[in-house]
């Protein structure tokens, strides 16, 4: 079988080493698409990033890169956005008060009542209902956080999983194939290559039925 | 609920990790990607990276080692020492760290911290903070305890008061303080607990102890006590005095919330 190949979106606003060679390590073969035409031959979208919302949105129209996205999201293509990456894929953020993609209806807002901002360091992810993404990690694992925001989707269906610090925040939506990550697989040592490989498997899962019916 | 993280520190010069007592009298300790990898595996919660010869001709160097580091230590990385400007902190974090903690080069131009946090944001700026004991008249009460900054490896005071600093720093865009204890570092004599309380009460970023750990209950004491967030630790792991697991085993007995080693797919 060929390895799946997967493009990490490079909007300059992210360390790109960690989650390349974490996706490599557990099988993939990662690219990294600046471009539009980076994404013709992949089969995922990984959105990385840590940062601000504002200038992440103002790169990525400058790249060209937010409508190609929106295609692959409408058709139901995997995409996987981590911690600034998730958050994109909401209506808005209140931090710079920016428009963002809007694939999925909601707000990112503060972290609220949390002891320490930002929120950086190890957190337990707690199963809100079951998904493959998920298929042989513990639930309460521990995963690596590093943000002061976090989104509150409008349907709490797509909510996978939430972590708390102060109250509990959305860590891990799905809707399809869209997933999102509050917190870094990339940086999250054995659970967190756990959980890339899972998301590898669906990956070359979807491409195996899409083909079968192309 | 938050782990409390336990971080082994690799002070790095010219490509090898060495360790010394107070800054001086170094030994080589072994290569600095392959003992991070040991680590990750081990349980650590974070790497530290300290380059302290610091010299601009080393930096090629330094990023090379965060990059072979990075692609087998799936942990985050922080690097220190000689940092001292936005592109630089850009290099690093292009090579593969999460973090940068700036020490000497913040104190001599606090503004440098405002504007990596403008660019990178608050979480991956970290000011390093080399604090020593003041002098006290004999006698003096307990509160009136002052601790300076120094800097250059601990070998300049600098005639900063450490708590204002500290504070400082954080209003400047810092989103972490490793908070060094020079009184202690190298000697396993504990971290010095009331230095590390007299922080953390006062700022809202975590903090992270450093300099005396002799062993796992010094751990639990600079939690428990000091109100750190994260502990650091060089020599006593490298030396494979403690395990990173004995040392997370006593916090989790002492009531603190760790990330369980070993925790792999169920």
């Amino acid at each position: 079988m060929s390895r799946v190949k997967i493009a990490v979106l490079d909007y300059g606003a992210a360390n790109l080493v960690s989650i390349t060679q974490a996706l490599s390590a557990v099988g993939a073969e990662v690219s990294v698409a600046a471009s539009p035409s980076g994404l013709a031959a992949v089969e995922a979208i990984v959105v990385p990033g840590v940062g601000a919302a504002a200038p992440a949105m103002d790169q990525l129209q400058e790249r060209g890169l937010v409508e190609p996205l929106r295609d692959w999201v409408r058709a139901d293509r995997p995409c996987l956005g981590i911690c600034l990456g998730l958050q994109l894929i909401f209506d808005a953020s209140d931090e710079g008060d920016a428009a963002t993609l809007g694939f999925l209806a909601g707000r990112t807002v503060g972290l609220q009542d949390a002891p320490t901002l930002p929120h950086i360091g190890w957190n337990s992810v707690n199963a809100v209902r079951p998904h493959p993404l998920f298929e042989g990690v513990a639930d309460g694992s521990y995963f690596y956080f590093v943000h002061s925001f976090a989104p509150i989707p409008e349907d709490e269906g797509i909510v996978v999983a939430r972590t708390t610090h102060g109250r509990p925040f959305v860590s891990v939506v799905a809707k399809g194939s869209l997933l999102g990550l509050q917190f870094h697989p990339e940086k999250s040592a054995a659970a967190g290559l756990r959980l890339l490989s899972n998301f590898v498997g669906l990956v070359a899962a979807s491409s195996a039925g899409s083909s079968e019916v192309a | 609920m938050l782990a409390r993280r336990v971080i082994p520190c690799l002070d790095v010069a010219n490509g090898r990790v060495v360790k010394g007592t107070r800054f001086v009298d170094l030994t080589d300790e072994g290569d600095p990607a392959e003992l991070a990898g040991r680590y990750a595996r081990e349980g650590a919660d974070e790497i530290v990276f300290v380059d302290i010869t610091a010299a601009p001709e080393g930096r090629g160097t330094t990023l090379e080692v965060v990059r072979r580091t990075a692609s087998r230590a799936f942990v985050p990385l922080t690097v220190g020492g000689g940092v001292r400007s936005v592109d630089e902190m850009r290099d690093v974090l292009r090579a593969g760290a999460d973090k940068v903690s700036f020490n000497t080069a913040a104190v001599a131009e606090p503004r440098l911290l405002t504007a990596c946090a403008r660019r990178f944001g608050r979480q991956a700026v970290v000011c390093a903070i080399d604090a020593r004991r003041s002098p006290q008249p004999a006698g003096a009460a307990l509160e009136t305890t002052a601790w300076e900054v120094v800097t250059h490896g601990g070998r300049t005071p600098v005639g900063l008061d450490a708590i204002e600093w500290a504070q400082r720093a954080v209003e400047l865009g810092a989103g972490e303080l490793l908070v060094t204890s020079m009184d202690r570092d190298g000697t396993r004599s504990g971290f010095d607990t009331e230095l590390l309380r007299a922080i953390s009460s006062r700022v809202r970023v975590p903090v992270i102890a450093s300099g005396g750990a002799s062993g796992p209950e010094d751990f639990v004491v600079a939690v428990r006590d000091g109100g750190a967030d994260a502990v650091l630790a060089a020599s006593i792991f490298h030396r494979r005095v403690y395990s990173i697991d004995s040392v997370k085993q006593a916090m989790a007995a002492a009531g603190l919330p760790v990330r369980p080693v070993g925790q792999a797919a169920a």
